[in-house]
């Protein structure tokens, strides 16, 4: 939950929009989608149609059932306005996006060399364009000529820019995102209205929701139950009339409206919109809603190791000082020959040598201080200090280096990279003048809390496979560290491919991240691909998500939200249903207690009179949407636990809670009725 | 309630529960085409029927060929019947010379009997011959019986089978339930039922002078009585009774093993050459659990997952022990308005509501046998469920209401009780926080939708018939009583038309809207219904299996079966309080009132 842009819940500009909205979503050709509510505006309309032609014969009971036919109304109207308050969280991102969107102008590259000036929307896919320092790059792509910091904060909404140079996996670029410094040749990948900015916009907006299969699923449920409910509605009339106890339409709306699932009718879609907009403010971009259901799903998740698991460098653990050489003489050796050894490695190594062996950095101002750089010809580094020549690397190199020296590589030394090699660390041996001194110990470090998230995911039911480049022995002892359940070592991208489809063909769902062009494949395989928005256009156009933080441990977060819509769904359908039985229960012996007294038997909340009783069960069911729009917005509170557990939770608080919570909800609402004398 | 009754009905239970394992492990075998011990006198039996109906026993079928198959035997099988029961005056085996049936009535006697229902809108000894009898109806208890096995299997290898397209050949399924299971047991549970005193034989009946000359008031053409000039009932003396004879202990057998329930005499299993004595009693209720509660077992060993069985069975077990501990209370606390009469339990007398029930069988063998006939889609009676009291009557209406899947009927009562399983791991499976999985199968869109009109198509057919009925004047005229408890009689007929259960609640008359429509409504409960289920079958045949893990949706656990039973009870209830309401429970809240009908 690293930030999210959270914005109120009750937001006072999304509620006016919303409150709009909800009437012009009365129109029955949008109401047609959703099968419940579209039963409950029919029954509304019938009613108010009969209300009417009361009201001109003036026949008694008006009060009665124009209060009936409001709330019917009002029933359908706070469907809609769930529905709008979801839209309406999405839309005013939206309207951020656009801003970023403002027509921008291009420097089109052309044949000759000369450039021309047209604007970005007429750009199509395979153009080239130049963007210089202070531009906005006027559409997605990939750097195919310079180096250039961007600031991406109109996408991202993280203001620190980033690098982004042509080849390897940093080259693409976004639509709107604004160059900082320097000069880059684009090669433009998406036509007009088809950007990535375009999708953003489309996707938060949820103007091309399309339902997923989990939602059309349940929607069939629920429109099997309203038919239900329907017949059980429409043949009691004639079992009423047999019993010389016929019912008005009123009552038998009412009746209906109550019974069929109107309260995860109404919350249905509400809730999918809710579930992707919980991704937006995680900044992931789902690019279905059958991807965020997928998450839910996922039995196994490739994780790669440095910069999921790991934090992206080894850092120095041990000096392990060859022998007739202290410790203390190692530690001073591999300190200065890092001094000027700006990565993370070496770093770790003045500090390790600080903190364990009391020496103080030094400035090596000295001007016969020489640094040597790490090559890729010696794969050595290192320092030429007051004639001291002091060289670090891999053990094969430093050897050659010895050898050169007429000299070698202690037995006991070598022992010692062997055991750390084993242990899963790289060794980094020191050498001075020729003479090996020892071995620092460089370790991979698991990030902190990572392992306890694991756990967690095991015992949902979830599978973690470390996916690494190093040797199987390395892979092993960090996956242990880690506490992984398997782990892909030396993988090659095919190696990941093969293990996502032999994942797949055991039924099971995985879910990975990547970044490079050589992960696309992967990605477009696995059924959740989340692409690194730092990646390549390859990757972002192969995933079905992407991470605008580009932190590839946010997949944990991305199965968590997945989960957490389905588990919402389900917690308000079974909810919905548990009520009809407090219903029944109000409503069942208003209708027949004039004709059968005895039939009080059956009102055990002991309501006051027939019509509150009718009409409590009715507000109750108009006013219960209402109170459960922050639950559908926000989802049920997830915990991570199996199955099982979750189950009887969920089972207890929803099932058993929507069993019981109507009772008393529609005594309270009686009596409230009879104290304002309204039935 | 005395200790003795409860006694018995626990002791019932407990057979059932040791019966389970060995009879679901046998059929397990027979389906999965094992060897078993009988293959030795059935196998040469079963190849050359093969043989002779080309049939070649390898080839597996798609979900819609066996459903073709299915539908295509069944009309054919209903045909025949149709055509024996109107040609029956000049066919063999006739000693009593019973005249052709009617074609209404032998519509409905051939729908009733092909989808293993056996509602009866006829006496057996005077309108059947032993020919159709024998080779009519008693083939259909056989052959629906084993249809409904059938179908059961396949329902349970498109849960177990990974990727595939066929699940099983069902001209293969059925001729072994017929060969290994049915025939089998009939055979031994006739002889048993022989022992206790259930006749067979083919002698036309017999004339007997009786003991003491009685009157009786004179039927007319209309059945009513004939009044005279008097005003008074016309009395005719009658010194002589005629008693059926037939071939019943084979049928009686097969009656209850195939939970057909269609009794050779009227009475059924109250008539003492039916069910003569405590122990036939007991032992024919065995039959009708043996196979359905069975089937439990077989469905955790074909899916691998016996504990999923045993969580099936204990949601079965929780909803007989409720409907039985509500027949037997409200039985055994007896009439409420009979204030004057002495209606405890004691040495002497059952004690509580006799009426309509054999002394014989008292109070809580009456209520077990009503609950167990009607858990199951037997439809079997040993006492008359209209005499019940109101909430007695309403514990058989209500076990037909929840889909009779309370071990159910012989196959149905399994594949309706996982339709559902798959219901229920849907509503509850997504609160787990995945795509609900039932063993490894992603329930999805079509199976929802499949399931949906499995549900559907039944309270549609019962409330719209009972509907129409309760309005028009053909609906109304052939009822025995009015009130509320008209309203039950007709409930209880499409309820158990459709259920295909064919217990009658009584006091509903034939005629000729109820010989078509309670005929179209079993035919709608049957096939209909079936076509639904196999389609689910057939769907989930062909998906991956996901291997279960902690994550998973427990289907093997206590939690589990609470779930399944409270989502049965709420579909159910959900769907027929209303009615309800205005039925039994109106009637029993206004019996407390002193109103009766």
């Amino acid at each position: 939950m690293s930030k999210t842009k959270s914005k109120s819940l009750w937001d006072a500009k999304i509620v006016s929009h919303a409150l709009l909205d909800c009437v012009r979503k009365l129109d029955p050709r949008m109401m047609m989608r959703n099968p419940v509510m579209f039963v409950v505006e029919v029954g509304s309309v019938i009613t108010s149609v009969l209300l009417v032609r009361d009201a001109m014969r003036h026949v008694p009971g008006f009060g009665f059932d124009l209060q009936i036919t409001l709330w019917l109304w009002f029933t359908v109207l706070f469907a809609n306005f769930a529905e709008a308050m979801a839209e309406g969280r999405g839309k005013a991102q939206a309207d951020t996006l656009r801003k970023a969107k403002s027509d921008t102008l291009a420097n089109r590259l052309l044949p000759d060399g000369r450039t021309e000036v047209v604007p970005g929307s007429k750009l199509r896919s395979g153009d080239l364009v130049i963007v210089s320092a202070g531009e906005v790059i006027p559409g997605d792509g990939d750097i195919i000529e310079g180096i250039a910091s961007v600031d991406e904060s109109a996408i991202t909404g993280e203001s620190a820019p980033v690098i982004r140079e042509a080849g390897g996996d940093r080259s693409a670029v976004t639509g709107g995102t604004r160059v900082l410094s320097d000069q880059i040749k684009v090669k433009i990948s998406s036509n007009p209205g088809e950007t990535f900015l375009d999708r953003m916009i489309a996707l938060v907006e949820g103007a091309e929701r399309q339902k997923t299969p989990n939602e059309i699923a349940l929607n069939i449920l629920l429109a099997g139950l309203t038919v239900v409910f329907l017949l059980a509605v429409v043949t009691l009339q004639p079992f009423a009339i047999y019993s010389k106890a016929s019912q008005t339409i009123f009552v038998l709306v009412s009746l209906l409206v109550c019974l069929i699932p109107t309260t995860i009718g109404a919350l249905l879609s509400a809730i999918g919109i809710a579930g992707m907009d919980r991704l937006v403010q995680h900044n992931v971009l789902a690019m279905s809603g059958r991807a965020v259901e997928a998450a839910g799903d996922v039995n196994t998740l490739l994780l790669d190791k440095t910069g999921t698991i790991t934090l992206g460098n080894r850092q120095a653990a041990e000096f392990v000082a060859a022998p007739g050489v202290s410790n203390d003489q190692l530690a001073d050796a591999a300190q200065l020959s890092s001094l000027p050894d700006e990565t993370p490695e070496g770093r770790s190594i003045v500090i390790l040598a600080k903190e364990q062996y009391g020496l103080r950095g030094r400035e090596l101002g000295s001007p016969q201080a020489q640094f040597v750089p790490f090559s890729a010809h010696t794969r050595m580094s290192g320092v030429n200090f007051d004639g001291r020549v002091i060289r670090k690397g891999a053990v094969d190199a430093i050897q050659r280096y010895l050898s050169e020296n007429s000299s070698y590589l202690p037995k006991e030394v070598q022992a010692t990279v062997e055991t750390i090699a084993r242990a899963g660390g790289t060794p980094l041996v020191v050498a001075e003048n020729g003479r090996a001194l020892g071995v620092i110990h460089l370790k991979d470090i698991v990030k902190g809390g990572i392992k306890e998230r694991f756990a967690q995911l095991r015992a949902m039911g979830i599978r973690t496979v470390m996916i690494t480049g190093d040797n199987p022995l390395t892979a092993a002892a960090i996956a242990r560290e880690a506490g992984v359940d398997d782990f892909l070592a030396q993988a090659t991208p095919k190696d990941k491919m093969d293990l996502i489809k032999k994942e797949q063909a055991e039924g099971k769902l995985v879910a990975m991240t990547g970044d490079g062009t050589n992960d696309a494949p992967a990605l477009a395989q696995s059924d959740v691909g989340v692409a690194m928005n730092t990646g390549t256009q390859a990757a972002k156009e192969a995933g079905n998500m992407v991470d605008l933080d580009s932190n590839p441990t946010k997949l944990l977060e991305i199965v968590e939200i997945g989960k957490q819509l389905l588990m919402t769904r389900g917690s308000l359908t079974t909810f919905s249903i548990a009520n009809d039985v407090a219903k029944y229960f109000a409503i069942i012996p208003a209708m027949f207690a004039g004709t059968f007294p005895v039939l009080n038997a059956l009102n055990i909340m002991h309501l006051a009179t027939p019509q509150s009783a009718v009409l409590s069960a009715v507000i109750f069911n108009a006013l219960v949407i209402i109170a459960l729009i922050p639950l559908a917005l926000r989802g049920v509170k997830y915990r991570p636990m199996n199955a099982e557990a979750l189950l009887r939770r969920n089972l207890l608080l929803y099932g058993v809670g929507g069993v019981i919570v109507p009772f008393i909800g529609i005594k309270i609402i009686d009596v409230i009725i009879r104290v304002v004398g309204l039935a | 309630m005395t200790f003795n009754g409860w006694f018995q009905i626990l002791l019932y239970f407990a057979v059932i529960l040791l019966l389970t394992k060995p009879m679901g492990v046998f059929m397990a075998k027979v389906f999965n085409r094992e060897r078993t011990w009988l293959d030795g006198v059935m196998r040469p039996l079963e190849r050359l029927l093969y043989r002779l109906t080309k049939i070649d026993e390898e080839r597996e079928m798609s979900w819609k060929e066996y459903a073709v198959s299915m539908l295509l035997f069944s009309a054919v099988s209903m045909l025949v019947l149709y055509l024996l029961q109107r040609a029956q005056q000049w066919l063999p085996l006739n000693p009593q010379k019973f005249s052709g049936v009617a074609p209404d009535l032998a519509f409905n006697t051939a729908a009733s009997f092909t989808t293993n229902t056996n509602w009866q809108f006829y006496s057996g000894e005077q309108v059947m011959s032993y020919l159709t009898q024998m080779a009519g109806l008693a083939y259909h208890n056989f052959a629906s019986a084993a249809v409904g096995m059938a179908l059961a299997v396949a329902f349970i290898r498109g849960i177990a089978r990974k990727e595939a397209k066929a699940i099983g050949n069902f001209w293969v399924d059925t001729t072994r339930a017929i060969l290994w299971i049915l025939v089998p047991l009939s055979i031994v549970s006739s002889i048993v039922l022989i022992s206790q005193g259930v006749i067979q034989n083919n002698k036309p009946y017999t004339t007997v002078k009786l003991v003491e000359p009685q009157q009786v008031p004179r039927a007319g053409q209309d059945g009513k009585p004939v009044v005279g000039p008097d005003g008074k009932p016309v009395m005719d003396t009658v010194t002589e009774q005629t008693i059926a004879n037939g071939p019943i202990a084979s049928q009686e057998a097969i009656k209850e093993l195939g939970t057909n329930g269609g009794g050779f005499l009227n009475a059924n299993s109250a008539h003492p050459f039916e069910n003569p004595t405590p122990f036939s009693n007991f032992f024919e209720m065995v039959l009708i659990f043996l196979i359905p509660a069975g089937f439990t077992y077989t469905l955790g060993r074909m899916t691998n997952s016996q504990a999923h069985g045993w969580a099936v069975f204990a949601a079965m077990a929780i909803l007989f022990f409720a409907g039985v501990t509500t027949a037997y209370w409200a039985e055994a606390r007896g009439n409420p308005l009979l204030t004057a009469t002495d209606q405890r339990a004691s040495t002497m007398q059952p004690g509580g509501n006799m009426e309509g029930k054999e002394v014989r069988f008292g109070i809580a063998n009456s209520a077990l046998f009503a609950t167990i006939t009607t858990d199951a889609s037997c439809g079997a009676v040993n006492g008359f469920h209209d005499s019940y009291t109101p909430l007695g009557g309403m514990v058989p209406l209500a076990n037909i209401m929840l889909g009779e899947i309370v071990f159910g009927g012989v196959g149905a009562g399994m594949y309706g009780m996982l339709i559902f399983v798959v219901l229920s791991v849907f509503i509850a499976g997504l609160m787990v926080g995945r795509t609900p999985e039932y063993l490894g199968k992603k329930i999805e869109a079509y199976d929802v939708k499949m399931a949906m009109l499995y549900v559907l198509i039944f309270p549609l057919a019962i409330l719209v018939l009972s509907g129409i009925s309760s309005l028009t004047s053909s609906g109304l005229a052939a009822l025995g009583n009015s009130g509320p408890h008209g309203l039950t009689e007709i409930l209880y007929a499409f309820t158990s038309g459709t259920g295909n259960n064919g217990s009658a609640f009584g006091g509903l008359g034939p005629n000729r809207w109820y010989n078509l429509s309670m005929g179209f409504t079993m035919l709608v409960g049957r096939f209909l219904m079936i076509i639904p289920m196999l389609a689910i079958a057939g769907n989930l045949a062909q998906k991956k299996s996901v291997p279960p893990s902690p994550g998973t949706f427990p289907v093997t656990t206590p939690l589990f079966t609470g779930l399944v039973v409270g989502v049965i009870i709420i579909m159910g209830a959900l769907t027929f309080f209303p009615a309800l309401s205005l039925g039994p429970i109106l009637e029993h809240l206004l019996a407390g009132a002193g109103k009766t009908f």
